[in-house]
C-alpha cells in the first residue's frame, strides 16, 4: 500500500529545504527543453520556408522536348550487322523541333484529370537585350501571368510592378532586376530586344523580377505567352514547356512516367529535379535533432547528479524512514517523486521559455534579397514539439531519478545506523 | 504471562572482512511489560542481535516471534509494516528528520500507518509530547533543539503508533547524566503506566541495574 500524501509531503519538504539545488536542477531541465523548443521551431521554420520556396515555384512535373540523340542509330536497325560490334563516331542529336508536339491537345487532356491542380504552358526563347550598340544575352519566358501567380507564386518575386500589369499589356515585359540595373532602366521605360534571327521588338517595362539568384536575374524576363510567340514568329500552338501542379505531390513520380510513355515527351518530376535539395533538408533535420537530444541528455545528467548528491545527504533520513516502517518502495517513491516534480516544473517552464524565445525570434527582422517575401525569421510552432518536449523532460527525469532512487531503496539502514 | 518477543536458535555469520560467527544459538524471551537491558563488551554482538530482533537485519538463521507470530523470512514490505505498527525505535544518535518540525517527526510513522485521520494523529502526537513535557517544542525544526530534547522527541515518535515493544540502542549513550536519568525515568514510567515492553542495549551499568532484567552477553552468547 502506498500512502501518496505522506510520500509527497516528504518529497516536498526535501525539495523546499534544498531550494537552491532544486531550482538549479529544474533550470537545467528548463534550459534543455527551452533550447529544444526554440531550436526545433526555428530550424523547422527555416526548413519549411526553404521547402515552400522550392515547392511553391517549382512545377511538380515539367514537360518539355529534349534535344538528344536517337537511342537506336540506323546501324542498330540493320539486320545484317545485328551480331557484330558496331561503333558510331560523332553522333549528332536527332533533328527535331523545340516545341512540344501536339501541345495544346495534351494540355486539354491533362486539364480534365482530377488529380491535377493546374497545367500551364510556357514558351522559352533565347534573346538579346539591346542597349545602344551592346547586346546582352538573355532568356525570355512567355507565360500566362495570372495563372503563374496562382499556381507558382510568381508574384512573390515581382519586386516592382504587378503581374496584372503584364496581363493587361501585350507589349509589356517584366525584366530581371540584374538586367535593369546594368542598363539603368526604370519601370515605364522601353527596352529593345532582338531575337536570334535579328528581329528587333520594343517592349514596355511593367515590372522587375528578382529571384535572388544573380545569374537568373541577369538574364531572365517575362512576357505574355502570345507576345513571346509573336516575337519569335511562331503560331499559337508553339509551346516549349508545360508545367503541372498536382494536388498531391507524392504522385509526381508515377504520373511523370505515365506522361512520358503516353505522349513521347520528356517529363521530369520535382523529386528528380531537386534531389540534392531533399538531401539538404534531411541533413538539416538530422542536425536539429542531434543538437536537441544532446541538450536534453545534458539536462538529464544534471538531474541525475543532483539527485545522487541529495540521496547521499539524506542517508540518515533514509535509514530513519526505513527503521520507522517505511518500505524500500516508499523511499524510492519519495526520491522518484522529487525527480518527477523537478521534471514537470522544469519541463513546463522550458516550454514557456521556448515558446517566448521562438516568438521573439519570429519578430527579428530578416531581410535578404534571396527571399523577397520574408521580413522576419520564420518560426514553426508546431504543438507536436511541445508534446515531444514535455515527454522528453518527463522521460529523462524519470530515468535520471530512477537510478539514484533505486540506490536509496536498497540502502541498508543497519549499516547507516551502526556506522555513526 | 504473555510473551512479546521470543528468539529461538538465532545464529549469524559475518562473511566480511573475514568469516566470523558473531551470534551463537541465542534463545530468550521478553514478557509483556518487562523492561530488559542487554549488556556486554564492544563487539560481543549485542547491537547485531538488537537489529535482528528489530527486523531491520534479516540475514540470520533461527526463528523470531513477535506477539507469538513467526516473523522470520517474511517479505521486507511486511517487516516494514511490523516495524511501523509494533516496534518503536530509540537510537543513540537522535535520528530525527532534521528538516521537519518536531510535530511532523512524531506524526510521520502514524501517517505511514494511516489507520487514523490526520486530526487524530495530531492529537496523539500532542499528547505524547505533553507526556514527555516537550509540547513547547512542537513547531520547532528538529535541527534546532538540544540533544536531550531530541531524544525525548525520538521517544515520542517511537510511541506514536502504541507499539508492543520499544527497542533502544544505547539511548542514553550520548547524553549527560541528567538527561540519562530523565530518559530512564520516562522508560520506567512507560512500563509502569502503559504496560510497555522495553529492550535496551546499553553500556551504562547504573542504567542497566535499574531495569527488571539484565541479559549479559559475551562472545556472541547469552551468559545470564
Amino acid at each position: 500500500m502506498v500512502n501518496w500524501s505522506v510520500i509527497l509531503s516528504i518529497a516536498k519538504t526535501h525539495l523546499l529545504s534544498k531550494i537552491k539545488q532544486t531550482s538549479t536542477a529544474a533550470m537545467g531541465v528548463m534550459f534543455g527543453i527551452g533550447a529544444y523548443i526554440t531550436l526545433v521551431s526555428f530550424m523547422t521554420g527555416l526548413n519549411t520556408m526553404l521547402d515552400d520556396l522550392i515547392i511553391n515555384q517549382t512545377p511538380h512535373i515539367h514537360i518539355y522536348n529534349e534535344i538528344k540523340p536517337s537511342k537506336k542509330q540506323p546501324v542498330d536497325l540493320y539486320k545484317e550487322t545485328q551480331n557484330t560490334f558496331n561503333i558510331v563516331h560523332s553522333i549528332k542529336p536527332k533533328l527535331s523541333q523545340k516545341k512540344i508536339h501536339n501541345a495544346l491537345p495534351i494540355i486539354q487532356y491533362l486539364k480534365t484529370k482530377k488529380n491535377i491542380r493546374g497545367v500551364i504552358p510556357q514558351v522559352k526563347a533565347t534573346i538579346f537585350y539591346i542597349a545602344g550598340s551592346i547586346e546582352l544575352g538573355g532568356s525570355l519566358k512567355g507565360i500566362h501571368p495570372l495563372e503563374e501567380a496562382k499556381l507558382f507564386n510568381l508574384e512573390d518575386y515581382v519586386v516592382k510592378g504587378t503581374l496584372q500589369g503584364l496581363q493587361q499589356n501585350n507589349n509589356g515585359i517584366i525584366l530581371g532586376k540584374g538586367i535593369a540595373e546594368k542598363m539603368s532602366l526604370k519601370v515605364g521605360n522601353r527596352i529593345q530586344i532582338s531575337t536570334i534571327n535579328g528581329d528587333v521588338f520594343p517592349l514596355k517595362i511593367v515590372g522587375f523580377y528578382q529571384s535572388g539568384i544573380a545569374e537568373i536575374d541577369n538574364i531572365q524576363s517575362f512576357v505574355n505567352l502570345k507576345t513571346a510567340q509573336r516575337i519569335i514568329g511562331k503560331s499559337e500552338d508553339y509551346i516549349t514547356d508545360i508545367n503541372i501542379k498536382l494536388h498531391d505531390i507524392s504522385e509526381a513520380v508515377s504520373l511523370s512516367k505515365k506522361i512520358e510513355n503516353q505522349f513521347r515527351v520528356t517529363a521530369v518530376d520535382i523529386e528528380t529535379a531537386n534531389a540534392q535539395f531533399e538531401t539538404g533538408t534531411s541533413i538539416r533535420n538530422l542536425i536539429t535533432y542531434a543538437v536537441s537530444i544532446t541538450l536534453l541528455i545534458v539536462a538529464g545528467f544534471g538531474i541525475y547528479n543532483i539527485l545522487n548528491m541529495l540521496i547521499y545527504e539524506k542517508m540518515n533520513d533514509i535509514a530513519i524512514l526505513k527503521a520507522t516502517g517505511f518500505s524500500g518502495i516508499d523511499v524510492q517513491l519519495i526520491f522518484m517523486s522529487q525527480a518527477m516534480i523537478i521534471g514537470i516544473v522544469g519541463g513546463i517552464l522550458g516550454l514557456l521559455v521556448g515558446y517566448l524565445l521562438a516568438k521573439f525570434i519570429s519578430t527579428i527582422p530578416f531581410e535578404t534579397e534571396a527571399l523577397p517575401t520574408i521580413n522576419t525569421y520564420p518560426v514553426n510552432l508546431d504543438p507536436m514539439f511541445f508534446i515531444i518536449g514535455i515527454s522528453f523532460a518527463l522521460i529523462s527525469t524519470f530515468l535520471a531519478g530512477y537510478l539514484p532512487s533505486r540506490k536509496a531503496k536498497k540502502i541498508d539502514p543497519v549499516k547507516i545506523i551502526r556506522g555513526q | 504471562m504473555d510473551i512479546v518477543l521470543e528468539a529461538k536458535n538465532i545464529n549469524k555469520n559475518f562473511q566480511k572482512p573475514v568469516p566470523f560467527h558473531v551470534l551463537k544459538d541465542i534463545n530468550f524471551k521478553i514478557n509483556k511489560g518487562e523492561f530488559a537491558s542487554i549488556m556486554g563488551k564492544s563487539g560481543c554482538g549485542k547491537s547485531t542481535l538488537l537489529y535482528i530482533l528489530s527486523t531491520l537485519d534479516t540475514d540470520y538463521s533461527g526463528e523470531l516471534f513477535l506477539n507469538n507470530e513467526l516473523i522470520s523470512k517474511k517479505s521486507s514490505d511486511y517487516l516494514s509494516y511490523i516495524r511501523n505498527k509494533h516496534i518503536g525505535f530509540v537510537f543513540q544518535f537522535h535520528y530525527l528528520l532534521s528538516e521537519f518540525s518536531v510535530l511532523e517527526n512524531v506524526m510521520l510513522p502514524a501517517k505511514k500507518l494511516a489507520e487514523k485521520t490526520l486530526k487524530e494523529i495530531e492529537f496523539d502526537a500532542m499528547s505524547k509530547l505533553k507526556m514527555l513535557n516537550i509540547e513547547h517544542l512542537t513547531k520547532k525544526r528538529a535541527s534546532r533543539i538540544s540533544g536531550g530534547e531530541k531524544q525525548r522527541v525520538a521517544i515520542a515518535r517511537a510511541l506514536i503508533n502504541n507499539p508492543s515493544l520499544i527497542i533502544g540502542d544505547e539511548p542514553t549513550g550520548n547524553l549527560d547524566s541528567h538527561n540519562s536519568s530523565n530518559v530512564f525515568n520516562i522508560f520506567r514510567q512507560l512500563k509502569e503506566e502503559e504496560g510497555l515492553s522495553l529492550l535496551v542495549v546499553t553500556h551504562d551499568h547504573e542504567f542497566a541495574e535499574k531495569t527488571d532484567r539484565i541479559i549479559q552477553m559475551e562472545d556472541g552468547k547469552i551468559i545470564t
